[in-house]
């Protein structure tokens, strides 16, 4: 035990890195039943700060470190991972994990850091007067809820009264996220809810599908992650449901879930707050700089796909965020509380995607005191299973704000009041 | 030279039968209570407290539970986790509903509700033993992780089923919330381990634990010579759940802050403190200790040495760790099948001949 301590002592002593780059820890998990999604989004994300280091020279001047840290998507990893990197001077957290994310709320705040969930985590953390250091936008849960809503309407003339729409979700708090949202939906257009949980981690869904089989929604709705995805599509395949009529949310919308299906995947849809695929400009400074060098994070496989572009887009909006606040600072050095003010007062307009090799990847985010959430819209696509490729099939289509926006002031007052949290931005 | 009984004199009865008779483990004894209540508490900081040391107490709470139940009474469980579950959103729906009220007092009502949960799911022990009780315990599990998905009572009706703790205190120093100091943390867990650490061994030395020892090796045997089984196994249920819910109640308030039923309590953290007791030592107080050091201290240490000192990539290093640490308890088992209590107790009688083993 004591030799165990000491041993402990000189591993952590030594395993301090220097504290005066800008410190971006990557909680990812390469491992376990949440791996296959996990990867991709962890090299997109290492990838594009190994791109602004060997391109750019950092941001500013100052060299990106991006600590990874194994989680497993395990929260009393998260913890050990947050705790180890959070002394190093860490700006910004994206823990990719709803159940982490929960805890490092109150976290964070307190330590004064700021928490980045672009599109996952609490969803009502989009209240900017009640979440001070958490940041969800481009969109939310319930935003995608909406979204999907929204384009069964249009395929229905707008009336879908009395239609049976199924949610099939991950039996945690990611999953049951967007119940609430789906309800008031329900209310508000005649159709009937039915709510079919998985168990993590989603490797055994016979009964749900057979469900699903005797039931006959006529539209599902997929709220999954890790290897649930694929299961869900395999056995919607197995019992022919029509796949054009089976939506996953941008977390069950990767090419890892519809590949091991095959064709029968073909026409299944999804919807994604950015673009994806390896077209954009971008892609050739990161060939030059970072692929062509050797330095890709990985095993270099998953440029260009869903959830490596959506890493990808995360540490765009993180190294947009530290870049005003260094504007904003006057010098290149930022704390934490400049990014979190980065953050706050984040313009990411078309011009500077496109100035970034992006161009039409996403939206423009116009973040401010109150608005932690940002536009809150998302684009349908649709897998080409021969092509092997997704197809985008709708513009972008902004969430039903006359639902979402009660509902987050009612879930972040009632968050307020737990905590004694005092409005801000009045 | 050092480790023996010769010398030390005894003239009361009570020294006689005091915990640890030798002066050797006594001032061993002195020495770790004093570093643990006096020195540690001045050193800590958010990592140690977080990563290492609460996680460690707490998960020594819960293996002492345990450890009594199947380590000392024989009736095996699988419904840890459940009855852990328990314990948090007792605490939880407490805490939320009487803020005023210390939450020392939470924990330990806490306990006192899984005790009764504990209760009844000890009552198909009565009649059946061994793995089937292993099974009966197994449903315990699933039902209580299934109640506190499906029931949105216990989770104060939020919107993703996620209980979150607010912050609470003690004499007026924060002990759950996100300010909480590291020492505060810190010794909220270890005054409720050393407690109830010292009232398990006192308990496991006097009659009711002598009695749960005769059930444990025959219970045919022991009621015949008038250990009633009835009082006897509901007993050990009662009181390893309520430690296991105190365990729980911590493991939520303390030490995560937010939890989820399906992934903080599910059927591996079951197994995780049953390989515990078993890896530490069953029916051994200092095997409860050294099964949850084994089990919560390795993989930080093995994680800190593969990627932060030898610079592995992360899921490289977390699959090595997973190999390492799973080797070691095979090796630890074949070599040592009583645990590490059991080299513990080795070292002791070499020590007791030391240096003339001859």
């Amino acid at each position: 035990m004591k030799k165990t301590m000491t041993a402990m002592a000189l591993a952590l002593s030594v395993a301090t890195p220097a504290m005066a780059d800008l410190m971006v820890p990557n909680l990812s998990y390469r491992t376990g039943p949440y791996a296959p999604n996990g990867i991709p989004y962890a090299d997109g994300f290492n990838d594009y700060f190994t791109l602004l280091n060997e391109r750019d020279g950092g941001i500013g001047g100052e060299k990106v470190v991006v600590t990874e840290c194994e989680t497993a998507y395990n929260t009393e990893k998260g913890v050990e991972c947050y705790e180890a990197t959070k002394g190093d001077g860490a700006l910004v957290y994206n823990p990719l994990s709803t159940g982490i994310t929960y805890q490092l709320i109150p976290k964070v705040t307190a330590d004064g850091i700021t928490l980045y969930t672009p599109g996952y985590g609490r969803t009502s953390a989009a209240n900017g007067k009640v979440f001070a250091n958490v940041f969800n936008y481009p969109a939310n849960y319930w935003d995608g809820a909406s979204i999907i809503v929204k384009d069964i309407l249009s395929q229905n003339g707008d009336n879908i009264q009395g239609k049976k729409i199924a949610l099939v979700y991950h039996n945690s708090a990611y999953g049951k996220e967007p119940i609430r949202t789906l309800q008031e939906l329900a209310k508000k257009h005649g159709f009937e809810l039915v709510e079919i949980p998985v168990d993590h981690p989603g490797q055994e869904q016979k009964s749900q599908w057979l469900q699903i089989r005797r039931d006959k929604p006529d539209y599902v709705i997929m709220y999954g992650w890790g290897v649930m995805n694929a299961v869900a599509v395999q056995e919607a395949v197995n019992i022919r449901y029509p796949m054009d009529h089976f939506y996953g949310i941008w977390w069950s919308g990767s090419e890892n879930d519809v590949l091991p299906v095959g064709d029968g995947a073909n026409g299944y849809k999804m919807i994604s707050f950015h673009g994806t695929g390896g077209d954009y400009p971008v892609y050739a400074d990161l060939k030059a700089h970072v692929y062509d060098a050797g330095k890709a994070a990985g095993d270099g496989s998953n440029p260009g796909n869903v959830l490596y572009s959506r890493g990808m887009y995360a540490a765009m909006v993180i190294s947009e965020a530290i870049r005003g606040a260094q504007a904003a600072a006057g010098h290149s050095n930022v704390t934490t509380a400049e990014v979190r003010d980065g953050f706050e007062n984040l313009n990411l307009t078309e011009e500077r995607l496109t100035e970034l090799g992006l161009p039409g990847f996403a939206q423009p985010i116009a973040s401010s005191c109150a608005d932690h959430g940002g536009p809150g819209t998302a684009m349908i696509f649709q897998w080409d299973a021969g092509a092997k490729k997704w197809n985008q099939s709708s513009d972008w289509i902004s969430a039903d704000a006359d639902v979402i926006d009660p509902l987050i002031a009612e879930d972040s007052a009632a968050f307020a009041a737990e905590n004694n949290i005092a409005e801000r931005c009045n | 030279m050092f480790y023996r009984e010769a010398g030390d004199f005894k003239t009361s009865y009570a020294d006689d039968s005091q915990t640890f008779p030798i002066r050797f483990d006594r001032l061993r004894y002195y020495a770790v209570i004093a570093v643990a209540f006096g020195v540690i508490p001045f050193f800590i900081n958010d990592y140690w407290a977080n990563a290492v040391f609460v996680p460690f107490l707490i998960y020594a709470i819960a293996a002492l539970g345990l450890n009594i139940l199947t380590g000392y009474c024989g009736q095996v469980s699988l419904g840890t986790g459940g009855f852990m579950a328990v314990g948090a959103y007792a605490v939880y729906k407490l805490m939320t509903a009487f803020p005023e009220v210390s939450i020392l007092i939470h924990v330990l009502l806490a306990g006192g509700i899984t005790a009764v949960v504990g209760v009844l799911f000890g009552l198909p022990s009565l009649r059946i033993k061994g793995f089937y009780l292993a099974v009966a315990t197994l449903a315990a599990q699933f039902f209580l992780v299934w109640l506190f998905n499906k029931v949105p009572w216990f989770y104060n009706y939020s919107a993703s089923g996620q209980i979150s703790a607010p912050e609470r205190t003690v004499l007026g120093h924060a002990v759950t919330g996100a300010s909480t100091t590291a020492p505060a943390k810190y010794l909220f867990c270890l005054i409720i381990l050393f407690a109830l650490a010292w009232l398990a061994r006192n308990l496991t030395r006097g009659t009711v634990g002598r009695k749960w020892m005769a059930i444990r090796d025959m219970d045919i045997a022991a009621e015949i010579i008038g250990v009633n089984p009835l009082t006897t196994k509901l007993s050990a249920f009662a009181i390893s759940s309520f430690y296991i819910g105190v365990a729980g109640a911590l493991f939520f308030s303390v030490y995560l802050g937010a939890v989820e039923v399906g992934e903080a309590f599910g059927i591996q953290k079951s197994f995780l403190i049953l390989f515990m007791i078993i890896i530490g030592g069953l029916g051994s107080i200092f095997g409860s200790f050294a099964g949850a050091a084994f089990l919560v201290l390795l993989p930080v240490l093995l994680k800190n040495i593969l990627v932060g000192h030898l610079g592995w990539a992360t899921d490289l290093a977390a699959h090595v760790e997973l190999m390492i640490v799973g080797a070691l308890i095979v090796i630890f088992l074949i070599a040592e099948p009583h645990g590490m209590a059991q080299l513990w107790r080795l070292a002791k009688e070499k020590l007791r001949l030391w240096p003339f083993p001859h």
